[in-house]
């Protein structure tokens, strides 16, 4: 029990060291897509709420665990959907029409 | 447990594993334009792989409901992944809610499996989490709410906000370290969902259009550390692992937003917004203004060497986008220099601008940050600002006793010659006035960005043939 929130906390620790070095180097250009990209890995919160649904553990933990997993996978799939829609549109010079 | 389920583990793991991975890769590759779709294919194969091995798990038994759930939320998400590139921001709102949504609900529905045993650490973290996601639920909801414009955008404020807004936040920490001493306390745990709920609204109360871009980061990086308590709580590294990088990200760019607003950090964390407003000081005199016509406007650009464009909120208000491209292709082709000045807030969330402007097409390469193209103004033939406001206010740098002095600015009125498209003299969010407008190298350009562009280009166009 204890040896598992220590280890959780090296891993959070850890982490917020990478996001911070690597966030840090994303281009204020991409800012936007960016966000909505991170909000679509945090919606990996998914996988918590597979697990109430799929052990139907109780009336109540079930019923959360639906809607959460609703919830989840609507930023899961419109969040990667929205970033690549941007991405996509990020285009360098062309050479100029004729 | 039986060696079956032990191997099932092992191989949860190591999907959690790569997919945690993935996480990390799909963020390095949005470092730059050229590799960044690369990253959003990374984090799709990290998300199914997780949600794949998550399958795995022994104890589930539903696998029908576990279906239903995701083909329903699919269903929302299609839609909001297709939503305007104008309405971004309060899409981008929308989803925060959302994921707070989810934390908020895992959050209660494991108390409720555990309670009255839950260890004292993990009862804290299950509270932080709770709050956290709460709060974060209804003031991203008002935010999206504000800035679809189905609430009011102008900011509420009155005396003493400050004090009833943390003294309810402070209720709602009374409740929790009473739940971590007694966590068989069953019917206080819905008061620490609703308390902070009271609580998220009244943040976002006071909070005007300008300022959204620090408090979207702000409930941004709010969303992310609920979700990475929520990964202790069940002990998942990759939710903390996931949490702690959405949390990073939300913090980096709030820490960007309120350096570029003159905003102080601690100012920023509990939420003082909107007081700038207050501040504002009318001291009006007369004062003459020149303004010009589309033709002149043209006119001018046409002969310019080097052309800045300064796009702000307005060009977004008046979906002037495309006409600016328009107008970028017909400078350019007749050999003019033009590039855009993105100040890191212009828009209603990070980034805004750029995606405005690549939706329109121009290409990213002529989109400068602010330090890039400031030194540049005084070699700029023209500065044509579109919609933006305080941003391009000189006395930001000069005037000691403005609201907004020691806020980086883009320094327009070093140009030689300035043009404003504005639709009438009145101040922007904060009421300050702009000496910008009344310099003898500025002219007004009055009308709707849209239409006024569209009048230049129209000009344009026309002198070619």
């Amino acid at each position: 029990m204890n040896s598992g929130l220590i280890d959780g906390l090296f891993v959070f620790m850890l982490a917020g060291f990478i996001g911070f070095e690597v966030i840090k180097r994303v281009s204020p250009l991409l800012h936007t897509p960016l966000m909505s990209l991170t909000n679509a890995l945090d919606a990996i919160a998914v996988v918590g709420a597979i697990v109430l649904v799929g052990e139907h553990k109780s009336q109540l933990s079930f019923i959360l665990g639906v809607l959460a997993v609703i919830a989840a996978t609507s930023n899961v799939v419109g969040g990667f959907l929205i970033t690549d829609r941007m991405l996509r549109m990020f285009k360098s010079s062309r050479p100029t029409k004729p | 447990m039986n060696t079956a389920f032990a191997g099932n583990q092992t191989v949860i793991e190591i999907l959690y594993l790569i997919a945690s991975l993935l996480f990390i890769l799909s963020l390095k590759w949005l470092s730059a334009p050229k590799t960044a779709r690369h990253g959003v294919l990374a984090g799709e194969i990290g998300m199914v792989l997780a949600i794949g091995g998550t399958l795995l798990h022994h104890g589930i038994v539903d696998y029908k409901w576990i279906a239903i759930a995701l083909v329903i939320g699919s269903g929302i998400g299609v839609p909001l992944g297709l939503v305007q590139m104008t309405a971004v921001p309060q899409r981008t709102a929308l989803s925060h809610a959302f994921g707070a949504f989810c934390v908020t609900l895992v959050g209660t529905a494991e108390y409720y499996l555990r309670t009255p045993d839950v260890p004292r650490f993990m009862m804290s973290v299950l509270c932080m989490e709770v709050i956290l996601a709460s709060l974060t639920f209804t003031g991203s909801l008002m935010a999206a709410g504000k800035l679809q414009e189905v609430l009011p955008q102008r900011p509420i404020t009155y005396k003493g906000q400050n004090f009833v807004n943390l003294s309810i936040l402070a209720i709602a920490v009374a409740v929790a370290v009473y739940l971590v001493l007694n966590p068989g306390a069953k019917p206080l745990f819905p008061v620490m969902i609703i308390v902070p709920m009271i609580f998220g609204v009244l943040m976002i109360v006071p909070i005007g259009g300008a300022d959204m871009p620090t408090v979207i980061s702000l409930l941004n990086s709010y969303a992310g550390l609920s979700a990475a308590a929520m990964g202790f709580v069940l002990n998942s590294k990759l939710l903390i692992i996931a949490g702690a990088l959405d949390g990073s990200s939300g913090f980096i760019l709030s820490v960007i937003m309120s350096k570029a607003m003159n905003r102080s950090f601690t100012n920023v964390l509990f939420g003082a917004f909107g007081q700038v407003q207050a501040a504002a000081a009318a001291a009006k005199e007369e004062k003459t203004v020149r303004s010009a016509t589309p033709d002149e406007a043209a006119g001018i650009l046409g002969a310019a060497n080097k052309v800045v464009v300064v796009p702000g909120y307005g060009m977004a208000v008046a979906q002037a986008q495309h006409k600016v491209r328009e107008l970028y292709d017909s400078l350019t082709k007749r050999g003019v220099d033009v590039r855009f000045a993105i100040h890191p807030v212009a828009g209603r969330m990070p980034g805004h601008m750029n995606v405005l402007l690549a939706e329109a097409d121009i290409p990213y390469d002529r989109l400068m940050e602010m330090d890039d193209i400031n030194g540049d103004f005084p070699q700029t033939d023209v500065a044509l600002v579109i919609g933006a406001n305080d941003v391009t206010n000189p006395a930001a740098r000069t005037d000691q006793s403005s609201p907004i002095y020691g806020m980086p600015i883009l320094d327009v009125d070093k140009a030689r010659t300035v043009m404003v498209i504005k639709r009438s003299m009145s101040p922007g969010f904060a009421g300050i006035d702009n000496p910008l407008y009344y310099m003898d190298k500025t002219l007004m350009l009055f009308g709707d960005a849209k239409s006024f562009v569209s009048g230049i280009v129209h000009q344009l166009s026309g002198n070619t043939h």
